[in-house]
C-alpha cells in the first residue's frame, strides 16, 4: 500500500510540470524541410492539354474562357484571357480595408453621423429588450440613423397556403415520418452519465476501510431519472452504511435540479426506506451541491447537504474540496444518530486526470459526530472523530 | 521533366475517369496534394446530369484510420463545377443503411430539391436514388452536404464552383478550393453525449491556479476578481468552441496538418482561393504570412475588392480571395481554430515539396464584457452599477474593439478589485419580448447588445495586421431590392453551456416550436440577438439577405451570417422563395441541440394570395 501511495503522489507532483505543455500547440504541425521533389514542376492550370483526357466538352471551360474548344490547349498561359485587368476595375487594386468609394445611393455610408443619434435616439446607450437602433455607438459605417420598422406579427397572407409545403410534392404520409425525425433531431436528446465520484480507500489510526459515492443518469434536458448510491466499510467486515436512491430530476433552472424519490438503506440495520425530496446543481463560483431531506418509514426526518468545487492548478491537476455535513430532526438510537447536527465531513482530494473520465487520487478526510450522535459512537467504542488518509479513482463514462 | 508531370496528371486523370478516385483512392482531383488548380482539363463533375454515389470508406488522417461517409468514395466529396443557366440533374444513390441528404449549401433552388428531410423532402431512404433537379440561378463558391444525423462529420461534404453565364468581374490566373473541416475518430454522437455529460468536456484551454500566478502571460491576464466575476455567473470566459484540437484535427482539402497539402502557382500570377468552411463545429482564423489577401466575394457573390490580412470564417460561409505571390517561394497557409487550440495548416508553393515556416498557435483569447452582452453599456446608463463593479472588462481585449464604438464608450471603465456584479441580473427577463421562453435553456440574456459588424471576431481584436469585419463588405452590385423593411422579426440566439442546450428564443425545435412565416415578397428586417456567449454562424436556407452594416444599397448579400457574442446583427431579407426552409445554427452541435426553425414563405407559387 505504502508503494501505491507513493506512486500515486509522485505522479500528482509530476503533473503540474508536464501539464504546463499539454495546453499548447498539440496539434502545431512541425515545419518540415522536404526537398522539393521536382524542382521544375510549375504546371499553368490551362497549360495541360484540354483534349488530353477526352472530357472538354464536359467539363465547363475555365474562368473567362471561351466554352469551345480551348484554342490554347497546351501553351503557356502566362498572359492568359482571364488576367485581363479590363474585366474587373477593382479587382484587387484597392488596398484599404475600406473600400474608398461609395455608391452614390449610399451617401452616408461610411461615414459618421454625429448629429443623428441623440435626437433621434433617447435611448442611446441604454438597455434596450427590442431591437432599437443603437445609434448613440454607432461607429464610423453603422447604418445612418434608420431606426428598424416595428416588430409586427406576419401579413395574414403568410399564414395562407399549406401548412407543410412539401406534403403536396412528396406526400403527407412519408413527410410526416420525416418530420418527426427532423423533430427529434433538433433538440430532443436522451443521453446518460454514470459518475463514480469516490472510489477510495481509507486508513485511519484505527481500522481502514472503503468507500463508494456513485450516480448516474438517464434522459432528456429536463427530466431524468438520477440513481446514487454510498458505501462505507471496514476492509473485511459488513458496511457500516450502504444505500440507494432511486430519483426523478426535474431541471428547474439552468443550473439546479429538484430531485424526489425513494432511498432505500441495507445497512445499518434494521434496513430502512425513505422518501427523498432534494436540490442538486451549480451554485455561483462554480460550488456543485446536492441537499437532501429525508422522511423514513418510521417517520424520522434526517438531512443531509454535500458540496464540492473543483480548483483547477493545472489542465489536469484538480484540488476538490469537499464537505458533507447529516442533521436529524429526532434521536434514531437504532441506527446511532442523534437529533441536531449529527456528523460532518471534510475532505480534500488532489486527482490528476489521466484522461477526463479517469482521474486517480490522494487525500484526507477528516470526520466528526456531534450531540447525541457523538454519545452513540461513544457507547459502541467508536471514533468521535478521526482523520483519513484516502486514495483512490474517480471516474465516469 | 514537364513532360513527366504532365503524363503522370494524365494518368492520375484517367484513373479518376475511370474509378471516380484519385491516385490515392482517397482524395478527389482537385484536392489532391501538389494540385497545380482547377483547371479545365479536370476531370470535376460536370455537366446536366451528375452522379453521386454515397457510401462508406476508410479515410486516413495522421495515419489512422477511420470509417467515413463520402460521396463517390473521396472526402471531401468529388467538386461539382457547374455554369450559371446550365440546368442540373443530380442522380444521388444511397448505398448507406440510413437515411441521407444533400443540401445545396447557398444555391437557390425550389424549396422541394432543397434538402432538409421533414422539411423539404423525407430524405433520401437507404439503397434508393433521389433525383435532384434544378436551374442554375448563380454564380460563385459554394458546397454540399447532408442534412441528415450528424453525417457531416463523418466526410459527407464537398465543393461547388459555379460560373457565371459573363465574363468573371474577378480576375485571376489560376484558382484553388480550399475547404476547411474537422476531422474526429470520436463518433459525431459521442461528442453530443461528452458535452451533455460535460459543457466544458473537449477545452484543455481553461483558466488554472498556476495561470494565475504566472504573470505575464498573455493567455491567463485575466485577474482575480474578474475570474470571481465570471465564476459568480457559472461562465467559463474560456469556453470558446465546444469542440477542440482535443478531438479535431483540422483538414484543408482532406489533409490533416502534417499530410500538408500543397496547391502550386507560379510567381506572379494572380490566385484565386476560394475558401469554404465545411467543419462541423469549427470557426477558422484563416491567415498566410506574407501574403495579403484580398477579398472578392462573399458567400459566392461578388463584393467590393478589399485587401486584409485575416478573416474569420464562420461554419458554412465561403470567401474568395486573391493572392499575388511575386517570389519564388512557398507560403503557409493557416486555418487556427477560433480557440486556437489547434489549427488546419496547407501550403501555397511553385514546386511541390517546398515548405514555409508555420507559425506557433497564438495565446487563446478570452470573453470579455462585450461578449456578456454588456457592450451597448456606458457610465450613465448603469443604475446600480459603479465602476468598481464591472471588473469584466479586458483592457486588452477591448482596446482593439474600439472600432466598434460602443466599446468606447467603456474605455474610461476601469477594473475593479471588488468583483461584485451587486445588482446585476444576467438573466433579465425584461430584455427579452415575452415571446422568449427564459427557461432551463437560457443561461444568459444580453443587458446592451450592440451591433458588431464592425469587429473582426473573437481573439482579433489586437493581432497588429488588417482583419476583415462585416463593414468591410460591400456588394459589388447595387442591392436588387429598394424598398425599405415594413416590420422587424426579432430572433434570439439562447443557449445554456452548462446543459449544452441550444436554441432560439428559448425554445428547442423539438420542443415543437410554430415556424417563422413571411409573406411572399415581404421585405423584412431580421434582428438576430446573441444572448449566448458563443459565436453563432446562422444560415437561412433559399435566401440570400443584406447585411446591414451601414452600406446602404451595397449591403453585402449572405446565405450565412456570423452573431458573435452580445451582438445584435441585423439582416434585410425579401422573402422571394415560396415553401418551407430550414434556419438554424451551423455550429452543427447547436443545431442538433435545437437551435433550429422553419422559415415559411407563402403563398406558395401558382396559389391565390
Ligand atoms: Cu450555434
Amino acid at each position: 500500500m505504502t508503494r501505491t501511495l507513493i506512486l500515486l503522489t509522485a505522479t500528482a507532483f509530476a503533473a503540474p510540470a508536464l501539464a504546463q505543455h499539454s495546453g499548447h500547440a498539440p496539434s502545431t504541425p512541425a515545419t518540415t524541410k522536404e526537398k522539393p521533389a521536382d524542382p521544375g514542376v510549375p504546371t499553368a492550370p490551362h497549360g495541360a492539354p484540354a483534349g488530353a483526357t477526352g472530357s472538354s466538352a464536359q467539363s465547363p471551360a475555365g474562368p473567362a474562357m471561351s466554352e469551345q474548344a480551348d484554342p490554347h490547349a497546351g501553351h503557356d498561359m502566362q498572359a492568359s484571357p482571364p488576367a485581363s485587368p479590363i474585366a474587373d476595375p477593382h479587382a484587387g487594386h484597392q488596398t484599404g480595408t475600406q473600400p474608398s468609394s461609395q455608391p452614390a445611393s449610399d451617401p452616408h455610408a461610411g461615414h459618421d453621423m454625429p448629429d443623428m443619434p441623440t435626437q433621434t435616439d433617447p435611448h442611446a446607450g441604454h438597455a434596450m429588450p427590442s431591437s432599437e437602433a443603437d445609434t448613440g455607438s454607432a461607429a464610423p459605417g453603422h447604418e445612418p440613423g434608420v431606426p428598424d420598422p416595428p416588430v409586427e406579427p406576419p401579413p395574414a397572407a403568410a399564414l395562407s397556403g399549406p401548412r407543410n409545403a412539401a406534403d403536396a410534392v412528396y406526400g403527407p404520409e412519408a413527410m410526416a415520418d420525416a418530420r418527426e425525425i427532423a423533430r427529434r433531431e433538433h433538440g430532443d436528446i436522451i443521453t446518460y452519465n454514470v459518475l463514480i465520484d469516490q472510489l477510495e480507500a481509507r486508513v485511519t489510526n484505527a481500522r481502514d476501510g472503503y468507500f463508494i459515492n456513485a450516480q448516474g443518469w438517464y434522459g432528456g434536458d429536463i427530466d431524468r431519472l438520477w440513481v446514487k448510491t454510498e458505501i462505507e466499510s471496514d476492509f473485511g467486515r459488513k458496511p457500516e452504511q450502504a444505500e440507494v436512491q432511486l430519483l426523478w430530476s426535474h431541471a428547474l433552472d439552468p443550473w439546479f435540479n429538484l430531485q424526489t424519490g425513494v432511498r432505500y438503506d441495507f445497512e445499518p440495520s434494521p434496513s430502512r426506506a425513505h422518501l427523498v425530496a432534494g436540490i442538486q446543481g451549480l451554485a455561483p463560483y462554480w460550488f456543485e451541491v446536492d441537499g437532501a431531506f429525508f422522511l423514513s418509514e418510521k417517520g424520522d426526518v434526517t438531512a443531509r447537504f454535500e458540496a464540492e468545487y473543483d480548483q483547477r492548478i493545472t489542465q489536469r491537476l484538480i484540488l476538490q474540496p469537499r464537505a458533507e455535513i447529516d442533521f436529524a430532526l429526532q434521536d434514531v438510537p437504532e441506527i446511532g444518530v442523534g437529533s441536531g447536527l449529527s456528523k460532518a465531513e471534510i475532505g480534500l482530494r488532489l486527482r490528476y486526470e489521466l484522461v477526463r473520465e479517469f482521474a486517480p487520487y490522494i487525500g484526507i478526510e477528516y470526520n466528526e459526530t456531534f450531540g447525541d450522535t457523538a454519545k452513540f459512537e461513544r457507547a459502541e467504542n467508536g471514533d468521535v472523530s478521526h482523520f483519513s488518509f484516502v486514495f483512490g479513482v474517480r471516474a465516469w463514462f | 521533366m514537364h513532360h513527366l508531370i504532365e503524363r503522370r496528371a494524365l494518368l492520375r486523370g484517367g484513373a479518376i475517369g475511370v474509378a471516380g478516385l484519385g491516385l490515392s483512392g482517397l482524395f478527389p482531383a482537385w484536392a489532391q496534394s501538389g494540385s497545380a488548380g482547377l483547371a479545365p482539363a479536370m476531370p470535376t463533375l460536370s455537366g446536366d446530369d451528375i452522379r453521386l454515389t454515397i457510401g462508406q470508406s476508410d479515410f486516413t488522417v495522421g495515419g489512422r484510420s477511420a470509417h467515413a461517409i463520402t460521396m463517390n468514395g473521396v472526402l471531401p466529396a468529388p467538386l461539382l463545377r457547374l455554369k450559371e443557366g446550365q440546368n442540373v440533374r443530380l442522380h444521388v444513390q444511397n448505398t448507406l443503411d440510413e437515411d441521407t441528404s444533400i443540401h445545396w449549401h447557398g444555391l437557390i433552388v425550389p424549396f422541394q430539391m432543397d434538402g432538409v428531410p421533414g422539411v423539404s423532402f423525407p430524405g433520401i431512404k437507404p439503397k434508393t436514388t433521389f433525383l435532384y433537379e434544378f436551374p442554375i440561378r448563380q454564380s460563385g463558391t459554394y458546397w454540399y452536404h447532408s442534412h441528415s444525423g450528424l453525417q457531416e462529420q463523418l466526410g459527407h461534404y464537398g465543393p461547388i464552383v459555379i460560373d457565371p453565364a459573363d465574363a468573371d468581374p474577378v480576375a485571376y490566373d489560376r484558382e484553388h478550393v480550399i475547404v476547411l473541416s474537422d476531422w474526429t475518430f470520436l463518433h459525431p454522437h459521442q461528442l453530443v453525449v461528452k458535452l451533455k455529460q460535460e459543457g466544458g468536456y473537449f477545452n484543455r484551454q481553461k483558466q488554472t491556479l498556476a495561470g494565475l500566478l504566472r504573470k505575464g502571460d498573455p493567455e491567463e491576464a485575466m485577474s482575480l476578481a474578474d475570474r470571481l466575476m465570471w465564476g459568480k455567473m457559472r461562465m467559463d470566459p474560456t469556453d470558446i468552441a465546444d469542440v477542440t484540437a482535443s478531438t479535431y484535427t483540422y483538414l484543408i482539402n482532406g489533409h490533416g496538418p502534417k499530410e500538408n497539402w500543397t496547391g502550386l502557382f507560379r510567381p506572379g500570377e494572380r490566385v484565386r482561393l476560394r475558401f469554404i468552411n465545411a467543419a462541423t463545429m469549427t470557426i477558422f482564423n484563416i491567415r498566410i504570412p506574407g501574403l495579403p489577401m484580398t477579398v472578392v466575394s462573399a458567400d459566392g457573390l461578388n463584393v467590393r475588392p478589399v485587401t486584409i490580412d485575416e478573416f474569420q470564417i464562420g461554419n458554412a460561409e465561403t470567401y474568395d480571395v486573391i493572392v499575388e505571390p511575386t517570389e519564388d517561394r512557398a507560403f503557409t497557409l493557416v486555418a487556427e481554430s477560433i480557440d486556437r487550440s489547434g489549427m488546419g495548416r496547407a501550403t501555397l508553393a511553385p514546386r511541390l515539396g517546398m515548405t514555409a515556416a508555420v507559425p506557433p498557435l497564438r495565446p487563446r483569447p478570452t470573453l470579455t464584457m462585450k461578449d456578456m452582452g454588456m457592450g451597448g453599456m456606458d457610465h450613465g446608463s448603469m443604475p446600480g452599477m459603479d465602476q468598481n463593479s464591472m471588473p469584466g472588462m479586458d483592457h486588452s481585449a477591448h482596446s482593439a474593439a474600439t472600432a466598434a464604438g460602443a466599446a468606447a464608450s467603456m474605455g474610461g471603465m476601469d477594473h475593479g478589485s471588488s468583483g461584485s456584479m451587486a445588482g446585476m441580473n444576467m438573466r433579465d427577463k425584461s430584455k427579452v419580448p415575452p415571446t422568449v421562453k427564459v427557461g432551463v435553456g437560457v443561461d444568459s440574456i444580453a443587458m446592451a447588445p450592440v451591433d458588431r459588424t464592425g469587429d473582426p471576431g473573437l481573439g482579433l481584436e489586437d493581432v497588429g495586421h488588417r482583419v476583415l469585419t462585416y463593414r468591410d463588405l460591400m456588394s459589388l452590385t447595387p442591392n436588387p431590392d429598394k424598398r425599405p423593411p415594413t416590420r422587424t422579426v426579432e430572433v434570439h440566439l439562447t443557449g445554456n453551456m452548462e446543459r449544452f442546450m441550444w436554441s432560439f428564443d428559448g425554445e428547442k425545435f423539438s420542443e415543437g416550436v410554430e415556424p417563422i412565416r413571411f409573406e411572399l415578397n415581404e421585405r423584412v428586417r431580421v434582428v438576430l440577438i446573441n444572448d449566448s456567449m458563443m459565436t453563432h454562424p446562422i444560415h437561412l436556407h433559399g435566401h440570400f439577405f443584406e447585411v446591414v452594416n451601414g452600406h446602404t444599397g451595397s449591403h453585402p448579400l449572405k446565405h450565412t451570417v456570423n452573431v458573435l457574442p452580445g451582438a445584435k446583427l441585423t439582416f434585410d431579407l425579401t422573402a422571394d422563395a415560396p415553401g418551407d426552409w430550414a434556419f438554424h445554427c451551423h455550429l452543427l452541435l447547436h443545431m442538433h441541440a435545437g437551435m433550429f426553425r422553419v422559415v415559411t414563405v407563402r403563398p406558395l407559387q401558382g396559389e391565390a394570395a
